[in-house]
């Protein structure tokens, strides 16, 4: 991989982050014509409050002077101040943040993991039983909405059956520290994490059998049975790292959007993190909060998409020497 | 040319083809690609086989090593030194493949796998075929990419970064890997320009006389065939509608298809030669829906009036000849 | 002169055309899934259609409920229970149904103009034009979809416009991309070419050579789409950011939620309306593959080796 094209794509990385500062900027400031009003609907505001708002806005500047204000405080990460806690907005994230990385990462690995399994297996035998089932169920779950796969769920194994807790991250009765807090942990973590994964795995399957079916087209593989060699090793071998490059690209760029996907399972299993935050903030509303997690989603994908780009060119020798 | 010095004296019969059906399924009913074709081969000799696209010749090639996709049925038998191809056990299949009988296919991009490199593609047959340790697979596989006229560094590179003709060359020397008795040539030089057609011709025909290998040798270029193979075999909607010494066949052909075959003067860089080599009006027939009687009688140029109603056969039409045409019938 | 005259070329053309319809129609009726899915969204659309035959609206409103039990089940209070106010379950079902489709289609259609111009566009005056029309593209397709989709509802505040004005405006990308590769694959062939050569403007280009032959591509986008938008009413209602005065399949969502229907165990609140959006969405995405089948020929039943 040639310094030239990974510069090439960390310079459109950054421009695509620089466009996203100066559009949230202008979503929020400018798309209302009186944000303040806009956003506080329905509340009484007395006039100190109101003054003291504006000023926060920065609504009594220029646009211009308002602008750069907001630039210079994202770049050293001031966020500004959440309205329902009143603490920095950087903080809240990050003290929500590892609590949806472990949730989302858990989630997207095992989704893809499973995902891309059964999809190989459908796609090599099309049209068998295994495949029509595998098809059937993948459709069923990429079809429905994720937090009511999750609602199901709960409403099933946690409220009816009590095998799970009805939400949250752990038990606040206990006192548990160490392995003992990981596990409790853990077990909160399974029925959303159950939700996501069979939420995502549908995608992986379509596109991995998809994949693998255009690549069983390739005359390639006919000389890889003709050498004699055994069908699943010709599969393994010679048709899946073929198949593998686009899903490669899907995963990388899914992991980044994951982040933001899990905001309505989050809030049915009130599971502390990003997601909640966000759907807390809305219900406020809470602006600070709303545009700082907006950019910290939208960074994620952007970085995202520069890993992808790179992993898919280390894969694959012929864009490699582009 | 290697055509006239092959020995003349009856050499083992190493392939023997009887009663070949390709039957491929699809949604709009069965499709009968190969309708019956008797074919053999001998130790050393070579066989063209010319038709126009859609005759069933790739069938039968693939069909000869049990390759094709999954669905399609193939009946009769292939004995390649006696032993049944058609019948083998897959562990028994697997073993003759590739050293029994290897195929060289068009030197398209994709006949190789684009991910891997040169090296291990050919290593891979030999190893699974000869348990060798990894130092003697690297040096067999530089000794056959000299073979073919490539550098043996040649082994690192990617297939995408080859030329068509040097793919093709890779491909040749991947066939070889296994010191096959018997290699099928599937439209070796189809997809290549003239100049370079002209080179591969020249390496087959040495490697051939340098190994003593039996060759099967599949292009819609009749002419190729005259030059290049002792025996000459004209394929026609499924079936062998001539064959025999080739030059004979080619000289004087006795069915009116092989005729315009032969006539056709092949254009330098005319795409259309490839999709219409026979110069004949019309288009193949589709197998499922084929004429009745003699089934080129819709594009013949001496059609007579027995021939929708003659079940034709291949009938003998010179010494060590046969034509499936009412004229030689006589 | 000849009795009858010789058909006009127009006619010659719509016949064709009518031919070329016909000869899809029975393909898509060879396709088992796609008929099914077409059987299912034609109930549903026509259930949607009928709402006011079926339930009176006035049921929709918990000032008419008073008399009714809450959390009544189905077995109490047919057809579908009720819920913590009282409301026929049923009666949300039905006209959730209506808004959950038109928001999904009136998207889609935004979503599909906006997503046909930019991509004809780009695809077809290339260079400098084409280029920014893409880096605009390509940044939307960054953003990652709720969260704009959050912000921009925040912003302009909840009701039925917005709501589908929102998604609209996020889900034209995808369309872009894809007709804008097709465009240009269109543009390399001869025939534009010579049609050039010939004087033809850049208007009769786009409007006899290009709209036609990707005009099945649009439709197999269009039903595609459908179900994306109708998954992102559900999500944005529950979320809170939909229309507060009307009902849909999301909204139900909405309100079981807050309502404790999960703790009440009250499943006839929930669950309908989720096996709705998964049965439309479904629905139109058996139908919308069947087309893409019959419509693109590279994906028609290509032999395998």
């Amino acid at each position: 991989m040639s310094p030239r094209y990974v510069i090439g794509k960390l310079g459109g990385s950054l421009a695509t982050l620089l466009f996203v500062v100066v559009f949230n900027f202008f979503l929020f400031r400018i798309v209302a014509t009186d944000p303040v009003a806009n956003l506080f609907r329905g509340r009484n505001l007395t006039d100190a409050q109101r003054d003291e708002l504006i000023h926060e806005f920065g609504l009594d500047g220029s646009t211009l002077h308002q602008f750069w204000a907001y630039v210079q405080q994202t770049a050293s990460l001031n966020l500004g101040r959440s309205y329902s806690t009143n603490e920095p907005v950087m903080s809240e994230i990050l003290d929500a943040a590892p609590a949806t990385i472990w949730l989302v990462g858990v989630s997207a690995i095992l989704s893809a993991v499973i995902g891309v399994a059964i999809g190989i297996v459908a796609g090599w035998r099309r049209r068998s039983k295994t495949d029509y089932a595998a098809t059937t169920f993948t459709m069923t779950t990429y079809s429905m909405p994720d937090f009511w796969l999750g609602m199901l769920l709960l409403s099933l194994f946690a409220v009816s059956l009590g095998w799970f807790p009805v939400g949250g991250i752990e038990d606040p009765t206990s006192t548990a520290t160490g392995p003992a807090l990981w596990a409790d942990q853990a077990y909160h973590m399974f029925l959303p994490a159950l939700t996501l994964t069979l939420g995502y795995l549908g995608e992986y399957t379509l596109v991995m059998r998809s994949s693998l079916l255009d690549t069983m087209r390739e005359d390639f593989l006919v000389l890889a049975r003709a050498k004699g060699l055994r069908d699943v090793v010709v599969r393994n071998r010679h048709a899946v790292p073929n198949a593998l490059l686009p899903v490669v690209t899907l995963a990388a760029i899914n992991f980044g959007f994951v982040l933001s996907g899990a905001i309505a399972v989050e809030a049915i299993f009130s599971w502390p993190g990003l997601g909640l935050a966000t759907y807390d903030a809305i219900n406020g509303p809470d602006l600070p909060m709303l545009q700082g997690l907006f950019l910290v989603f939208s960074a994620s994908v952007i970085v995202f998409n520069l890993f992808a780009d790179l992993v898919y060119a280390w894969l694959d020798p012929r864009v490699r020497q582009a | 040319m290697s055509a006239e010095t092959q020995p003349a004296t009856a050499a083992p019969t190493l392939l023997s083809v009887r009663d070949l059906h390709v039957t491929y399924p699809t949604d709009a009913g069965p499709l009968e690609a190969v309708r019956g074709v008797d074919l053999e081969l001998a130790a050393g000799e070579t066989l063209g086989l010319a038709g126009e696209s859609g005759c069933g010749k790739s069938s039968l090639a693939t069909a000869l090593l049990r390759l094709l996709p999954r669905g399609a049925k193939v009946t009769g038998e292939v004995l390649l030194e006696g032993e049944n191809v058609l019948a083998m056990k897959p562990g028994r299949l697997r073993a003759v493949r590739w050293t029994g009988m290897a195929i060289v296919f068009q030197g398209a991009l994709h006949s190789l796998n684009p991910v891997q490199r040169i090296g291990p593609q050919i290593g891979e047959a030999i190893e699974l075929h000869a348990q060798g340790k990894r130092a003697k697979t690297s040096a067999r596989v530089g000794e056959l990419l000299e073979l073919v006229g490539l550098p043996a560094r040649r082994a690192q590179d990617y297939p995408h970064q080859l030329s068509g003709g040097q793919r093709q060359r890779v491909l040749i020397a991947l066939a070889l890997a296994c010191d096959p008795k018997l290699l099928v040539a599937d439209e070796p030089t189809t997809a290549l320009d003239v100049m370079v057609q002209a080179q591969i011709l020249r390496l087959l025909a040495d490697l051939q006389e340098r190994f003593g290998l039996a060759t099967l040798f599949i292009t819609h270029d009749l002419s190729t065939l005259a030059a290049a193979c002792r025996r000459l075999a004209v394929m026609y909607a499924g079936r062998i509608v001539e064959e025999g010494p080739a030059h004979a066949v080619f000289d004087a052909p006795a069915h009116p298809y092989t005729r315009a075959l032969a006539a056709a003067f092949p254009i330098i860089g005319d795409p259309a030669f490839r999709h219409n080599p026979s110069g004949l009006p019309g288009d193949p027939p589709d197998p499922r829906a084929l004429p009745p009687g003699c089934p080129f009688h819709t594009r013949c140029p001496v059609v007579r009036e027995e021939c929708p109603h003659t079940a034709v056969e291949l009938w003998p039409a010179g010494e060590g000849r046969r034509a499936a045409c009412v004229e030689v019938r006589g | 002169m000849s009795a009858i005259a010789a058909p006009s070329a127009k006619r010659i053309a719509w016949l064709r055309r009518r031919r070329a319809a016909a000869a899809a129609w029975s393909d898509f009726r060879r396709d088992r899934a796609g008929m099914i899915g077409l059987v299912v969204l034609v109930l549903f659309v026509a259930m949607a259609l009928a709402a006011p035959l079926i339930v009176p609206k006035g049921e929709l409103r918990a000032i008419n409920a008073l008399d009714n039990p809450v959390w009544a089940s189905p077995g109490e209070f047919a057809p579908m229970g009720t819920d913590s106010l009282g409301r026929s379950v049923w009666a949300q079902f039905v006209w959730g149904a209506r808004i959950s489709l038109l928001v999904g289609l009136a998207a889609t259609v935004m979503a599909m103009l906006i997503g046909t111009v930019v991509g004809v566009a780009a695809g077809f005056y290339g260079r400098r034009v084409g280029g920014v029309l893409m880096r605009i593209t390509e940044w939307f397709l960054v953003i990652p979809f709720l969260p704009l989709a959050i912000a921009l509802a925040a912003v302009l505040g909840p009701s039925l416009t917005n709501i589908i004005f929102v998604i609209g405006v996020t889900s034209w990308p995808s369309t872009a991309r894809l007709i804008r590769a097709q465009v240009l694959t269109l543009k390399e062939r001869l025939y534009v070419d010579r049609s050039r050569a010939l004087g033809a403007s850049d208007a009769h280009l786009m409007s006899r050579h290009i709209m036609p032959n990707i005009s099945g591509l649009i439709l197999a986008n269009t039903t595609l789409t459908v179900p994306i938008a109708i998954l992102s009413e559900t999500t944005l209602s529950f979320l809170g950011l939909g229309d507060p005065t009307s009902t849909s399949w999301g909204k139900m969502l909405e309100d079981s939620f807050q309502q404790g229907a999960l703790t009440e165990q009250a499943w006839w609140y929930y669950v309908p309306p989720g096996l709705g959006v998964l049965l439309v969405v479904l629905a139109f995405t058996l139908v919308g593959h069947a087309l893409e089948e019959i419509l693109d020929p590279r994906l028609r039943n290509a032999p395998s080796r």
